[in-house]
């Protein structure tokens, strides 16, 4: 497309208003989070709240065990099973493209609302710790996860990577843990830092199942310290956005790698 | 292949589905006994401690006390729990200060079993008497001083404060009300908040009650309440936000509709607060205590109730601007706060406090009219 | 589960299976699916269902439709009525202008820098919802928020009114903002499927930039463009967390709904007039879905 010296204005013109529409709102976090009080100057109490207040403290700590715990059992329990769906069982794959996708039809609302029977029993059997949300929020993860990993797994040659380290000897687990696994990291990368938005970020369940999670107690000081809640928020965002620019650093530097380099 | 694969699994969905409707076998807790063998759990007066030293101890030893939906500022909580918790040497785990009645309820019910559900329930009238199967029946020392119509006969429940239905308006910000129809004024734009949602706080469903009466309704019929709600939001007046000291002190609630007791306190933060009960709709409101009968701390549970409504206790809610219970039987054995007592504002009219069968009438309408009113 | 199926083995590299080693292969294959199989089961399907059976259920457990006529009540229809304009809204307005920016973003080249920026960062904004977002614009619009002040300080313009953010109209404003790096992201593949050699082959023939677009250009993208807008519809349909943290006063749409439903226990049955709730949310976005998917299909025709 040959653009003309007028699009181009109007382009820049265009992308600058939408850049400003959605930088403004983060912008206005900053301010408020850091006001002080009568207008004078600038001050870091509302963050210093996000470390002092013992309960958002521990939400906070509760949040990021969640994030890690999502994402390790995400890798657990869907990476050997895509990758054993392709070698073994190819006939199950749409079925597993069906029931990865099936949380993108089916609101989170509405799972949460028929979950209390099962998670009265994972109460009892294992406790009520807020951390038990792993298992809700590896369901709410998987189309991402699945997505990415499907296509990372797509662009390699498992079968051969697979046959050659079976006929090396080598067993299943390290198969996939050692021979498959480091040929999609990007894949799986990507769908842990899915993992790790939707986790901080997600509410319905923390709130509707009673857990104090990060953005369940930000909304509980918002009635009471707006200036921490407006904070804690730009500090899930700020953070996030650390683990896009390490995620795409990581990207980059395997892409740039040539062929014959990969494990 | 595939059908079998689909038939498989809703088979084994059902099956599950039915399994998990039988909930989980429920965690007993542990029965919290004294030395002398009494159950906590089922103590129903101080005597079944062996009085009031052996109800200490066993409180003591439990060590902890979960209370919810309890503001620091909510007619002297604070000083409440803090005089209680220094007292017994107890811990008092404050949970969702900014929690509605039915939040309390609804604790109870998903925490049931664990050590993080309350203890005690402080309700509204509507939530209180639609629960009562989950107060565990208890008759505190100073039982007999509570008049009749503010308690249960069982001891499953005993009114502990109350006040009554006011709006409290800040003088410098707009102008002053006399009346509950002053505010269908321009003059009140964007200013009036109510305290909560009526189907679930005991606080804004009086608010509504109040309405009602003002507006040619009665205990028996609250829609005129709703429409008068309904009113305010097309006027513009009415600002969809639950008020609290916060923002009552930013002023992004000029006129609050709650309870006079919570006038007295925003008056501390903001010298031009004023408070008024309209005297054509008097509505008068008390709290309910109880205890919940699954409270992983029962013994705590009971010495805090015994706590409330002693001398101290109530003289302490009265130091909040709210009406103790026992009052009147206080002011005449001479051990009520004299000044503060004589302090409480006059209150004009006939008071209403809506009986058991009126109030579910309310909440039931409530129920099928209020959200697409003030939506 | 899959123990009762042997009918066809897979076949092995074209050497006919010894018959009774059927079984044993199909078997064998299947056991290390079912932690896979078996989790989903207890955490999705078995929730679902839940939700199917207990619409139908009463208080004690028998069948009724009384929660389903419930859904025709002056409240539930209001509420769904409030979720679809709302949902509606913000799928049009966040498809025209999403459909926007991703056309300035595509034809900035696929080796751009700014590019491959904006896309990510509306990878990281369409996730954005919930919490973060409502404070977001809390800070931004609420009572003391900084754009309030700054209008009320200077032009002495009030924005506030009368705290129109926390109902509809304010959810409408907030939801767009997730909404459009959504369609940034669902429509650029669309856009990106657009070949250059069929705008030079209309120019080849004579055609203006106009009519490139009008004979060409649109009616390629339409199905695209029309299914992208029922993902963002069935997206903001479906949306709880940043309605939950604005609204505090009345039940202004579906979800909302849900939520009193679950915790309002004055009434017996409401529970279970929120899994009827749940159950018309669940019937209303697999519609949507189902749609989008048909669109996908006839969109994927011609994008190979």
């Amino acid at each position: 497309m040959t653009s003309t010296r007028g699009f181009r204005i109007a382009r820049g013109v265009g992308l600058t208003l939408f850049a400003a529409y959605f930088m403004v709102p983060l912008l206005s976090m900053l301010d408020f989070s850091t006001r002080a009080r009568g207008d004078e100057g600038r001050t870091f109490d509302a963050w210093r709240t996000l470390v002092e207040n013992e309960d958002l403290r521990e939400a906070i700590i509760a949040s990021l065990l969640l994030a890690v715990l999502t994402v390790a059992l995400m890798v657990v329990l869907l990476v050997p099973t895509m990758i054993w769906v392709r070698l073994r069982v190819p006939r199950v794959s749409r079925l597993v493209e069906f029931l990865c996708l099936l949380p993108l039809t089916i609101p989170a609302l509405v799972i949460v609302v028929g979950i209390s029977g099962v998670y009265a029993w994972v109460d009892y059997l294992i406790g009520d710790s807020a951390l038990t949300l792993t298992f809700a929020y590896v369901v709410l993860v998987l189309p991402y996860a699945y997505r990415s990993i499907d296509s990372a797994l797509s662009a390699i040659d498992v079968f051969t990577l697979a046959e050659a380290a079976r006929s090396l000897g080598a067993s299943w687990l390290t198969v996939i843990a050692r021979i498959v696994l480091p040929n999609i990291m990007t894949g799986v990368l990507s769908a842990a830092f899915i993992a790790v938005a939707l986790v901080l970020g997600e509410f319905t369940f923390a709130s509707l199942l009673h857990f104090d999670t990060m953005p369940v107690a930000l909304v509980q000081i918002s009635k009471t310290d707006a200036k921490a809640s407006v904070a804690g928020a730009l500090a899930s965002i700020i953070l996030i956005t650390l683990l896009l620019m390490v995620l795409s650093l990581l990207h980059r530097d395997r892409v740039t790698r040539t062929p014959g380099q990969e494990s | 292949m595939l059908r079998s694969h689909r038939l498989a699994v809703s088979v084994a969905a059902v099956s599950l589905v039915l399994l998990a409707a039988c909930a989980p076998p429920s965690d007993d807790g542990e029965e919290s006994t004294t030395e002398s063998g009494v159950s906590a759990a089922e103590a129903t007066s101080v005597e079944d401690f062996g009085g009031m030293e052996g109800l200490v101890q066993a409180a003591e030893e439990e060590g902890e006390l979960n209370v919810i939906a309890l503001p620091r500022d909510w007619a002297n909580y604070g000083e409440l729990i803090d005089t209680f918790s220094e007292k017994y040497d107890i811990e008092v785990n404050e949970d969702q200060p900014t929690a509605a009645s039915q939040d309390e309820i609804n604790a109870a019910n998903d925490l049931a079993g664990t050590d993080r559900a309350p203890d005690v329930f402080d309700l509204g009238q509507s939530v209180a008497l639609a629960n009562t199967d989950m107060f565990a029946p208890y008759k505190v020392a100073t039982f007999d001083e509570i008049p009749d119509q503010y308690k249960d006969p069982n001891g499953a429940w005993a009114n502990d404060y109350g006040g009554y239905m006011s709006i409290g308006y800040d003088s410098a910000k707009v102008p002053d009300v006399t009346s509950v129809s002053d505010l269908l004024d321009p003059a009140y734009k964007g200013s009036v908040a109510l305290n909560g949602d009526p189907t679930q706080a005991g606080a804004a469903f009086s608010g509504v009650m109040m309405a009602a009466i003002a507006n040619g309704g009665s205990a028996d019929d609250i829609a005129p309440g709703v429409d008068f709600f309904g009113d305010l939001k097309k006027a513009g007046n009415f600002l969809p936000v639950d008020p609290d000291s916060a923002t009552i002190e930013s002023g992004q609630t000029p006129v609050v509709i709650d309870w006079d007791y919570l006038g007295a306190a925003a008056a501390k933060n903001v010298s031009t607060w004023k408070t008024v009960v309209p005297e054509e709709a008097v509505v008068a409101g008390y709290y309910f205590q109880a205890i919940n009968a699954d409270a992983p701390h029962p013994a705590a549970a009971r010495l805090w109730q015994e706590f409330l409504y002693s001398d101290e206790g109530q003289n302490l809610w009265l130091k909040g601007g709210a009406r103790p219970v026992r009052g009147d039987a206080m002011a005449e054995a001479g051990t009520i706060d004299q000044a503060l007592w004589d302090a409480l504002p006059e209150v004009g009219g006939e008071p209403v406090i809506p009986t058991n069968e009126q109030t579910e009438k309310a909440a039931t309408y409530l129920a099928e009219n209020w959200s697409q009113v003030i939506s | 589960m899959a123990v009762t199926e042997v009918t066809t083995p897979a076949p092995v590299a074209g050497t006919p299976p010894a018959p009774g080693a059927g079984l044993k292969i199909a078997v064998g294959s299947y056991v290390p699916l079912l932690p896979f199989f078996g989790f989903l089961l207890i955490f999705l399907i078995v929730p679902t269902v839940t939700v199917v059976v207990s619409a139908v259920q009463d208080g004690e457990g028998g069948f009724t439709l009384g929660n389903v006529r419930a859904l025709t009540s002056d409240a539930a229809v209001n509420a769904l009525w409030n979720s679809i304009i709302l949902s509606g809204s913000t799928a049009i307005i966040g498809a025209v202008l999403g459909g926007l920016l991703s056309y300035l973003v595509v034809s900035l080249g696929p080796r751009s820098v700014i590019r491959r920026t904006a896309v990510s960062v509306c990878g990281v904004l369409a996730q954005f919802g919930g919490v973060t977002l409502a404070f977001a614009f809390i800070s931004l619009l609420g009572f003391s928020g900084v754009l309030t002040e700054a209008l009320r300080s200077w032009p002495g313009i009030d924005i506030w009114g009368s705290g129109w953010l926390f109902g509809l109209p304010g959810l409408i404003v907030v939801y767009c903002y997730f909404q459009i790096p959504l369609m940034v992201i669902v429509f650029t593949p669309a856009l990106e499927g657009l070949r250059p050699q069929w705008r030079e082959a209309a120019t080849n023939l004579g055609a203006t930039t106009a009519q490139y677009w009008r004979m060409v250009g649109f009616p390629l993208l339409t199905p695209a463009f029309l299914g992208s807008m029922l993902l963002l519809f069935a997206n903001a349909f479906a949306a709880y967390a940043t309605a939950a943290v604005l609204v505090s006063q009345g039940n202004p749409i579906s979800p909302l709904f849900i939520r009193s439903a679950l915790t309002s226990e004055i009434l017996l049955g409401q529970r279970n007039l929120g899994f009827a709730l749940a159950l018309q949310m669940v019937v209303v976005v697999a519609i949507v879905m189902g749609a989008y998917a048909l669109l996908l299909r006839r969109t994927a025709r011609w994008m190979r």
